[in-house]
C-alpha cells in the first residue's frame, strides 16, 4: 500500500533579517518502509523528527528532494489528484469542513469534490453516521460543534469515498477522554472490519498503545525503530522501575547497580535494568530495611521511546 | 468547473437560510461599491467635463470597468486570502483533495455578497448606454460584450497572479492591492488624466487599459491620445488570453515552489 | 509618612499600566516593517491616482473650494498616509475577542477596558506612522508640486492629528461594541466604512461638496479624521480658528468617548446578566 525508498527531504531555511544567512535542514534523511494492505501502522516521533513532512510527501503536499514513494500504486508528487480519490487524509489540527456550513452540507460538498456517486453516498454517510454517532449535530454549522464533534466529522468526511487507505495526523490532539475513546474504538473496527490500511502519526502514546501492532519511530529525519510493540520494549531494554514504601523515611537507598529516581517521603523509585533478578533486588532490600509495600512496574512506552531517544543514534533501524 | 459551480451554490444555499441578512449585507456592499461612483457625481458637480470627458463618457468607462471588476472579484477575488491558508496550514487540506486547489480557494471565499458588487455599474450602464453619443454600428454594439468579458479575464488573471506571489512571500499581500483594487480604481476614469509614462505602464506592463480603455475609445470612437496604434483597441481579448496563460504559470510555478518547501 | 509610600507606589502603578499597553502595541505594530511598507505602497499608488484626478478636477475648475491645485494634491498625499494611523477603513482588534468571548479576561481584568484599547491604539497608530505615512508623502513631494507647512505647521498639525485618532478610536471602539449585541456585525462594518469613507474627505475634500451635503458633512465627526487635520496641514487655520478645528475634534472625541464608556457598561451588564 504504501512504498518508501531512501526518501530525503532537505528545506532551505533562511535566518537573520538583514544579512540572511542559508542552512539546509534535512527533515527527513533517507528514509524507507513498506506497509502492507490492511496493516494499522503507528508512525511516532517528537516535534520537528520528521513526522508531517514524510506524511506530506506520502499526499502529495510536499515533493520528495530524493528517493521514491508509492502510495495505492501510485507517485504521490506527480499524481496527486489521482492519489487523493484513493486516499483519506485527517489532519487533527485543522478541519477539512467549512466553518460556516452545518456538517451535512459539509459533506455533500465533499461529496460532489470526489464526484461519488449520490446513491453510494448515502449509503455510506447512513453508515458512517451510525458508526460515528453523528446524528445529533449532522445541522449543526462546523464552528458550533466540539472540538471531538469536529473531529468525527472529519472522519467521515475523509472517508466517504471509501478510501482503502486511511493517513492520520494527530487525531486525537486536544480531545477529551470520551471523545478519544469514540475515535479509536471506530479507528480499530474500520481497520479490523473493513480491512482499510491505516497509517497513525500521533503524540498520544495511548493511542498507539492502543491500535498498533506496529510501530515506527523517527528521529531526527531517521527512523530509529520498525517493528513490533513488544520487541519495541525488550529490545530498547527499558528499565523496571521498583516503587517501594519504607515504614519511614530516609535517605535514597544504597544498593548495587539499582540508581534511585526520585524520594517522595517513604516512598523510592528505584530503577532496576533490565537483566537483572527483581527478586534479588528485592531481597537485598529486605535485608537492609523495613519494607510496609513493594510494586514492580513494567515500562511504559512513554518511558521506552524517550529511551530510545537518548541512544538512538547507535540504535539504527531494521 | 462544473466543481466550482456547486460549491457557490452550496454557499448561496447556506447564505440563503438567513435572506434578510443576507439582503442587508449585499445592500451595505452594494453602497460600499457605489462609493466610487459618489467621487465621480461630485466631480461632474463642478465641472461637465473632465480630461476632455463627459459624465456619459466617464460613468461608461465606471460601469464596464466597475462591472468587469466585480464579477472577476466574486469568482476569484478570494484567491487573496491564498496567504491566510497557507499560514493556517488549510492550503494543505486543500491539496489532499482531487480539484484544483484554486477553484477550492476562490470557492472558499465564496459568498453572494460580492455580486452586490454588480448592482451599481449594472444600473449605471443601464441608464449611460443609451446616452452615448456615438453611431451604434455593429462593431460597436459587438465591443461592449467582448470588453466586459475581456476585463473579466484580465481582472480574473490579475487576481491569480497576485495571490501566486503569496506562495513565495505572504508579506506582498498589501502591495498588490495597489495591482487589483488599484487598477479597479484607476481604470474607472479616463487614462488622459494620468501622466504618460503612467499609460504606458498600464498599456504594455500591466496591461489595465486593455479592460475597457482602449475598447472603450473604439466604442466612444476617440482618438488615442498618446498616439498608440489603432489596432490596440481591439486587441483586449488577445491581451486577455495572454494574460491567463501568464497567470497559470505563475500559479504553477508558486505551486510546485510550495510543495518543494511547504512554506 | 513612610508606611503611605507603597500605597502611593501602587496607586500610581495603576495609573502608568497604559503607558505599558501602548509601548507594547507601538512595538508589536512597528515589528513588521515589510507588510506596513507593503501597505504604504499600495496608498502610495492611490494617492498618485487620486492626485491626477483632482488636478484634472482643478485644472477645470481652479481654486475650487479655496483650495490651489498644490493644496488638492497635498490633501490626496496627506490623507493617504493617514489612512494607517487614523485606520479608516475600520476594524478594532477587541471585536475579535467580543465575538470569541475572550473580553470576558479583559472586562475582569482592574483596568479600564476602554483606557486599555486606546493605549493600544495610540501605540498602534504611532507605529505605523512613521511606516505606513512617510512613504505617500515622499513619493508624492518628489512627483508632484504640493503645499508644505512650516515648522509651526507641522506642529499644529501633529496636535490635530493626535485628536484625529483618538476620535477614530473612539467611533472604531463604539463599532466594535455593537458585537455584544449583533449576531453578525458585518453590516455594522460595512456601514461604518461608506460614512467614514464618504465624510471624511477620502473619497474628495468635503469643501467640494457641494451646498447643505458639505455643510452637514463638515458637522459630523467623520470630518474631524481627515478634513480637519489635512485643512491644519495646509495652512488654513490659524490662530483662533486653528482652536476651533481642535475643539470640534475634542468635543466629538469626549462625545464618542462617553457613548463608548456608556455603551461598555451596558455590555459589562448584558456579560454578567446572560454570561455573554
Amino acid at each position: 500500500m504504501i512504498e518508501v525508498r531512501d526518501v530525503r527531504k532537505t528545506f532551505t531555511v533562511r535566518s537573520g533579517r538583514l544579512r540572511r544567512r542559508r542552512t539546509m535542514v534535512r527533515a527527513v534523511d533517507g528514509v524507507s518502509f513498506t506497509v502492507r494492505e490492511g496493516e494499522f501502522v503507528g508512525y511516532l516521533g517528537s516535534n520537528g523528527a520528521g513526522k508531517s513532512t514524510t506524511i506530506k510527501m506520502l499526499t502529495g503536499i510536499l515533493t520528495p528532494t530524493s528517493g521514491s514513494v508509492r502510495v495505492a500504486g501510485l507517485d504521490p508528487a506527480r499524481r496527486r489528484t489521482a492519489l487523493a480519490r484513493r486516499i483519506g487524509v485527517v489532519f487533527g489540527q485543522r478541519t477539512t469542513l467549512w466553518w460556516d456550513l452545518p456538517l451535512r452540507d459539509s459533506l455533500t460538498l465533499i461529496r460532489h469534490l470526489y464526484r461519488v456517486d449520490p446513491v453510494e453516498h448515502r449509503r455510506r454517510l447512513e453508515e458512517l453516521t451510525e458508526l460515528l454517532d453523528l446524528g445529533p449535530f449532522l445541522g449543526t454549522p462546523v464552528r458550533q460543534l466540539s472540538l471531538g464533534q469536529r473531529m468525527r466529522g472529519d472522519l467521515a468526511a475523509a472517508l466517504l469515498h471509501a478510501p482503502p487507505l486511511l493517513v492520520l495526523d494527530e487525531p486525537t490532539i486536544g480531545l477529551d477522554v470520551v471523545s478519544k475513546a469514540t475515535v479509536r474504538g471506530f479507528l480499530e473496527r474500520l481497520n479490523a472490519e473493513h480491512g482499510t490500511t491505516i497509517l497513525l502519526t500521533t503524540h498520544d502514546l495511548g493511542d498507539i498503545e492502543r491500535l498498533c501492532r506496529r510501530v515506527m519511530i523517527i528521529d531526527r529525519g531517521r527512523l530509529a525503530y520498525d517493528g513490533d510493540l513488544e520487541r519495541l520494549r525488550t529490545s530498547v531494554a527499558a528499565d523496571r522501575m521498583l516503587v517501594v514504601d519504607l515504614a519511614r523515611p530516609a535517605p535514597p537507598v544504597q544498593l548495587d547497580g539499582i540508581g534511585v529516581e526520585r524520594v517522595d517521603g517513604p516512598r523510592q523509585w528505584l530503577r532496576v535494568p533490565r537483566g537483572m533478578n527483581a527478586a534479588a533486588v528485592v531481597a537485598a532490600l529486605a535485608r537492609r530495611y523495613e519494607i510496609a509495600d513493594i510494586a514492580l512496574r513494567e515500562p511504559d512506552i512513554e518511558e521506552v521511546v524517550t529511551r530510545l531517544y537518548r541512544t538512538s543514534g547507535a540504535f539504527g533501524a531494521e | 468547473m462544473r466543481t466550482y459551480g456547486l460549491l457557490a451554490w452550496t454557499w448561496l444555499r447556506a447564505a440563503a437560510q438567513y435572506p434578510a441578512s443576507m439582503l442587508l449585507l449585499g445592500l451595505a456592499t452594494a453602497m460600499v461599491a457605489a462609493l466610487d461612483l459618489a467621487g465621480i457625481a461630485l466631480l461632474f458637480a463642478h465641472t461637465p467635463r473632465i480630461a476632455g470627458f463627459t459624465a456619459e463618457e466617464v460613468l461608461f468607462l465606471y460601469g464596464t470597468s466597475a462591472m468587469s471588476f466585480a464579477i472577476a472579484d466574486t469568482l476569484l477575488g478570494g484567491t487573496e486570502r491564498l496567504g491566510e491558508h497557507v499560514r493556517r496550514g488549510t492550503l494543505d487540506t486543500m491539496l489532499v483533495r482531487p480539484v484544483s486547489p484554486l477553484i477550492q480557494i476562490a470557492a472558499e471565499e465564496f459568498t453572494p455578497r460580492r455580486m452586490a458588487k454588480l448592482l451599481p455599474p449594472a444600473a449605471v450602464l443601464a441608464v449611460v448606454l443609451p446616452r452615448l453619443p456615438v453611431e451604434w454600428t455593429p462593431g460597436r454594439i459587438a465591443m461592449v460584450p467582448v470588453m466586459l468579458v475581456s476585463g473579466v479575464v484580465i481582472f480574473a488573471a490579475i487576481w491569480v497572479l497576485t495571490a501566486s506571489v503569496q506562495f513565495v512571500v505572504i508579506e506582498v499581500h498589501p502591495a498588490t492591492k495597489s495591482i487589483t483594487y488599484g487598477g479597479a480604481f484607476l481604470t474607472q476614469y479616463p487614462m488622459t488624466l494620468y501622466a504618460r509614462e503612467f499609460v504606458r505602464g498600464m498599456t504594455f506592463v500591466i496591461p489595465l487599459a486593455f479592460v475597457n480603455w482602449q475598447p472603450g475609445l473604439y466604442v466612444l470612437d476617440r482618438p488615442d491620445p498618446l498616439g498608440l496604434p489603432e489596432a490596440l483597441r481591439l486587441a483586449s481579448p488577445a491581451v486577455a488570453v495572454l494574460l491567463s496563460a501568464v497567470a497559470a504559470t505563475a500559479w504553477r510555478a508558486g505551486l510546485r515552489h510550495y510543495r518543494s518547501t511547504g512554506s | 509618612m513612610a508606611w503611605n509610600a507603597p500605597r502611593r507606589r501602587l496607586a500610581s502603578r495603576g495609573v502608568s499600566v497604559y503607558p505599558w499597553v501602548a509601548a507594547y502595541s507601538f512595538r508589536r505594530h512597528a515589528a513588521y516593517p515589510l507588510g506596513a511598507f507593503a501597505e504604504a505602497i499600495t496608498n502610495t499608488v492611490f494617492g498618485f491616482v487620486r492626485a491626477w484626478i483632482v488636478l484634472a478636477l482643478w485644472d477645470a475648475r481652479p481654486g475650487l473650494g479655496g483650495y490651489t491645485a498644490a493644496d488638492a494634491v497635498a490633501f490626496c498625499f496627506i490623507t493617504q498616509a493617514m489612512i494607517g494611523p487614523v485606520q479608516i477603513f475600520g476594524g478594532l482588534e477587541l471585536t475579535q475577542r467580543i465575538r470569541s468571548g475572550e473580553v470576558a479576561v479583559d472586562l475582569h481584568r482592574p483596568v479600564d477596558l476602554q483606557g486599555w484599547w486606546l493605549a493600544d491604539d495610540l501605540g498602534r497608530a504611532a507605529g505605523t506612522l512613521a511606516l505606513r505615512g512617510v512613504p505617500p508623502m515622499a513619493a508624492g513631494l518628489w512627483a508632484f508640486d504640493l503645499t508644505l507647512p512650516g515648522p509651526a505647521g507641522w506642529a499644529a498639525f501633529a496636535a490635530a492629528m493626535l485628536l484625529a485618532v483618538v476620535t477614530g478610536f473612539a467611533l472604531r471602539y463604539l463599532v466594535a461594541l455593537t458585537a455584544f449585541w449583533l449576531h453578525d456585525d458585518r453590516g455594522m462594518q460595512a456601514v461604518s466604512l461608506i460614512m467614514s469613507m464618504f465624510f471624511s474627505g477620502m473619497v474628495l475634500p468635503l469643501v467640494v461638496f457641494p451646498g447643505a451635503l458639505g455643510e452637514i458633512a463638515r458637522m459630523l465627526p467623520w470630518a474631524a479624521l481627515i478634513q480637519m487635520p489635512a485643512d491644519v496641514f495646509l495652512g488654513r487655520c490659524s490662530g483662533a480658528e486653528l482652536w476651533s478645528v481642535y475643539a470640534f475634534q475634542a468635543f466629538w472625541a469626549a462625545v464618542l468617548l462617553a457613548a463608548g464608556r456608556a455603551l461598555t457598561a451596558a455590555a459589562r451588564r448584558r456579560l454578567v446578566i446572560h454570561g455573554g
